[in-house]
């Protein structure tokens, strides 16, 4: 028997500012050496859970509790948060935050200095742990030099530098593109092996963490333990979709051919895969025929020319790129961090102007219109809405962008109802911002864009911090937009995203288009995939050891079921109403 | 960003490589020295020395400008008012009265009150580089530690130092935000009318308060899950040794410091006087 390092007993918990509780009824134990991973949708009470664990509740967080918590043996109410997280070292979310120091060194260092360690041997155990994440080179580097991986290496380095017992992410991939994200995922999984800590991982995003075979996940809903099982036992069930949690791609493509999975087909590890069992039902459902879509035959409504494009300081962010859309088409831009696509929406939006090559809107030269001109045709959501955000009213909100332009009243208030009720907000028109979702506040940024009546719309990471329900929310609803005409671009390092709601992907590296192909292909070329920071996907891998001959194929074979699948359902729901 | 205010700009020079706390000192000890003294000659020396010590740190001017503008707006205003509250300063602390104006009421202008008001703005003058230099050429960590050495409270100190460090980030989310906002079609430049251009700017100032108060709460989190408040003492990364440099600097500021208190002494008066 291992020794229980966490145990919660009857415990729930209400945070004092909200109407009823996020936990309820939690028994759980975490015992020393697991890799645990919590999934759960936004709002389940996952990320609360890791709070207790750390104690931010209720040391930082007040709220009402009851049953407890005891962590290595103490209840969590006797302890302070300083003598907790010397067993418990967290690395949340927003790694930019958690960056606290002005260097790599100094911020793995923060711990030991609040801690009155002396400098030399401060130094000594902050190389240590700085190699023990691969950093080492970079001690002296400042954050804004570092990408998105690393400085997550940082934050873990940072709470190694102790003697923790226990390591907490908390949605460690939220930040990161696929490459990085396997990279970190890796990683965790070294660390684990090499020095036996206990590891629990706060994630929705399942499939990437099955990389690191945890030995347990707990699924939370609503604020309850929903399932508590072995991977390969939970991925036999139906728990993570009744959940709105993504299953592995794998899994969907295995389901969809009718393979009933069992745990003796090892499903939680595509490696491991019992492929002899389930290579015979795969390949007569890749022999069926699927209805193809076809590709957009619209005008050309976006062109760039030849743009090049670098701030006044500094080297060219764009090189000699051009691109042509077609009016409905649906097109990701994807990239590392740095690869110009953000650039090139401003550009687009006439934010920034090229230094040289041309935009045309149906052919027509953009060069002289103002922001405010373009914004009439082309609309931008960013990707934080709290960015955008700035009346507190939802009606105000969206109506905001007409009302400066001196939209008659009576028309502005038919055409914000309008929006909002293609949106799906019309019910909560009178309501303030404050008391939306996420979710809900993004479709806010994308209402009040849309009520401009633009031609095309840039999203820029559209689903990013979304669970799979209002993800799917978030794109089917764009998709019905598609369906009526609007040309969409999205900026995303979502592989899944770009895999089943657009029709073509453009990479960008260093500031040079590399590639512009179907997403399908795109994924299935391991090269040009690492080149974007992306990565295959696990349908590709699946059909690899299947032994398919045109992996490629499979992957678009999966697709198209997947949008007829979804398709259908659409149907449904428009019969419904 | 264009306007990057008062942030550490890094450089290899002698400047940059002294310690902060002694860089902090030899910064209070001429402030005194300022503060105590309207001899102009060591004002002018001041001056001079700051203007060398500028260049030595290869700062460049633009890179301050925008503050130095606005300090500098401040000083007329200030010289402005002198004159307007007591336009017989200059003629009282002198003794001597050369009018060169005559305007009605006591608002003649004297060459007395010129070569007071002077004095003011050389006071100025003669600390402005040391404060400046002090904050760009010192790291906000290092700022804080030095702080801290000189006995102020390491909360305070770090409070300091990670509102420094943030500057930039809260400068790029002001970037991001007035750019989503332009991209709605909201006017914010100089073509809109100073009233709408103000009432537009609300829409940037909202979203950027929620997204530092939102920073803020996760920052104070995560560095109170890493032991931050926890002793009453703590130790600095980036701490460093006194150099000679160090040494250096300060019994310099120190000698001046000296030298000043001795002239106003021997004199018997804070005024250089070269009306008499």
């Amino acid at each position: 028997m291992k020794k229980t390092l966490v145990s919660f007993h009857n415990f729930s918990y209400k945070y004092n500012s909200q109407e009823s509780p996020t936990l309820t009824d939690i028994n759980l134990e975490i015992h020393a050496g697991e890799k645990l991973l919590i999934a759960g949708p936004s709002g389940s009470g996952k990320s609360t859970l890791g709070y207790c664990i750390n104690g931010l509740i209720p040391n930082a967080f007040k709220g009402e509790i009851s049953g407890s918590i005891r962590v290595a043996g103490a209840d969590t109410r006797t302890m302070s948060l300083f003598d907790l997280s010397k067993i418990v070292g967290t690395v949340l979310q927003d790694t930019d935050a958690q960056f606290i120091g002005l260097t790599v060194g100094e911020d793995i260092a923060f711990s030991l200095e609040n801690d009155g360690v002396a400098l030399p041997e401060m130094k000594k155990r902050v190389h240590l742990a700085a190699a023990r994440v691969g950093m080492e080179a970079f001690v002296d580097q400042s954050p804004h030099e570092l990408s998105g991986g690393q400085k997550q290496r940082v934050s873990m380095a940072g709470v190694l530098v102790d003697p923790v017992n226990i390591l907490l992410f908390d949605e460690p991939l939220a930040n990161l593109d696929p490459a990085a994200g396997r990279q970190t995922m890796q990683l965790i999984d070294r660390i684990q092996r090499e020095s036996g800590l206990t590891v629990v991982i706060i994630e929705h995003r399942l499939e990437e963490v099955l990389e690191v075979s945890p030995d347990r996940i707990v699924v939370l809903a609503d604020g309850r333990i929903v399932a508590d099982a072995e991977p390969d036992e939970l991925l036999s069930t139906d728990v993570l979709l009744r959940n709105g949690i993504r299953e592995p791609l794998y899994l969907s493509a295995l389901k969809r051919a009718g393979v009933d999975v069992v745990p003796d087909l090892h499903p939680s590890d595509l490696g491991l895969l019992k492929i002899d069992l389930v290579r015979e039902p795969l390949k007569r459902w890749f022999d069926q025929n699927v209805p193809s879509v076809k590709a957009s035959q619209g005008k050309t409504i976006l062109a760039l020319d030849h743009v090049s494009f670098h701030y006044t300081t500094g080297t060219e962010v764009l090189r000699d790129v051009s691109i042509s859309v077609r009016r409905g088409e649906r097109v990701a831009i994807v990239g590392k961090n740095g690869a110009g696509k953000s650039t090139l929406t401003k550009l687009i939006c006439g934010l920034e102007h090229p230094r040289s090559g041309t935009l045309a809107f149906y052919g027509r030269n953009m060069e002289e219109w103002t922001i405010k001109e373009r914004s009439a045709h082309i609309g931008l959501v960013m990707q934080d809405p709290n960015q955008m955000i700035s009346q507190q009213m939802i009606f105000d909100e969206v109506a905001l962008g007409l009302r400066i332009r001196g939209t008659d009243p009576d028309e502005m208030r038919s055409r914000v109802y309008e929006t909002l009720k293609i949106c799906g907000l019309y019910p909560f028109r009178n309501w303030p911002v404050s008391a939306l979702s996420f979710g809900q506040k993004k479709r806010v940024t994308i209402a009040s864009i849309l009520v401009l009546r633009p031609e095309i719309i840039i999203l820029d990471e559209p689903t990013a911090g979304q669970d799979y329900r209002h993800y799917t929310e978030i794109m089917n609803f764009l998709d019905q937009l598609n369906g009526r005409g609007m040309t969409v671009i999205m900026i995303t390092h979502d592989m899944h995203l770009m895999l089943e709601y657009t029709d073509r992907a453009i990479v960008m590296a260093d500031g040079l288009k590399i590639a512009d192909e179907l997403p399908a292909r795109l994924l299935s070329d391991q090269e040009m995939a690492a080149q974007a920071s992306l990565r295959t996907t696990s349908l590709f891998r699946l059909a690899g050891r299947a032994g398919f001959p045109d992996p490629a194929a499979f992957v678009e074979h999966f697709i198209l079921s997947e949008k007829e699948e979804r398709s259908h359902h659409e149907n449904a729901d428009a019969n419904l109403y | 960003m264009k306007m990057r205010m008062l942030t550490f700009i890094d450089r290899p020079t002698p400047i940059h490589k002294m310690t902060g706390a002694s860089k902090l000192i030899c910064f209070l000890l001429w402030s005194i020295i300022g503060m105590s003294t309207y001899d102009t000659w060591v004002l002018i020396f001041m001056l001079v020395t700051g203007l060398a010590v500028f260049a030595v740190s290869r700062i460049k001017f633009q890179e301050i400008s925008f503050v130095l503008i606005f300090i500098l707006i401040f000083l007329l205003l200030n010289d402005l008012a002198i004159y307007g509250f007591s336009p017989e300063q200059g003629v009282q602390i002198y003794g001597t009265r050369h009018v060169i104006l005559r305007l009605p009421g006591s608002y003649s202008l004297t060459l007395e009150q010129l070569f007071y008001e002077l004095n003011i703005s050389l006071k100025y003058f003669s600390m402005i580089p040391f404060a400046l230099l002090f904050i760009v050429t010192t790291q906000p960590s290092e700022f804080a530690a030095s702080l801290n050495k000189i006995g102020v409270s390491y909360r305070i100190s770090y409070a300091v130092a990670i509102t420094l460090r943030y500057i930039p980030d809260i400068q790029r989310d002001y970037q991001e935000i007035a750019q989503a906002q332009q991209a709605r079609g909201i006017d914010l430049s100089k073509k809109a009318r100073i009233g709408i251009r103000i009432k537009n700017a609300a829409a940037i100032v909202l979203p950027l308060i929620f997204s530092s108060l939102g920073r803020i709460e996760t920052i104070s989190n995560g560095m109170e899950l890493r032991g931050f408040g926890k002793k009453k003492m703590r130790t600095w990364y980036s701490a460093r040794t006194f150099a000679k440099r160090d040494y250096l600097g300060i019994a310099f500021s120190a000698a001046v410091l000296v030298l000043s208190l001795t002239i106003m002494l021997v004199r018997g008066s804070r005024y250089y006087n070269p009306f008499q």
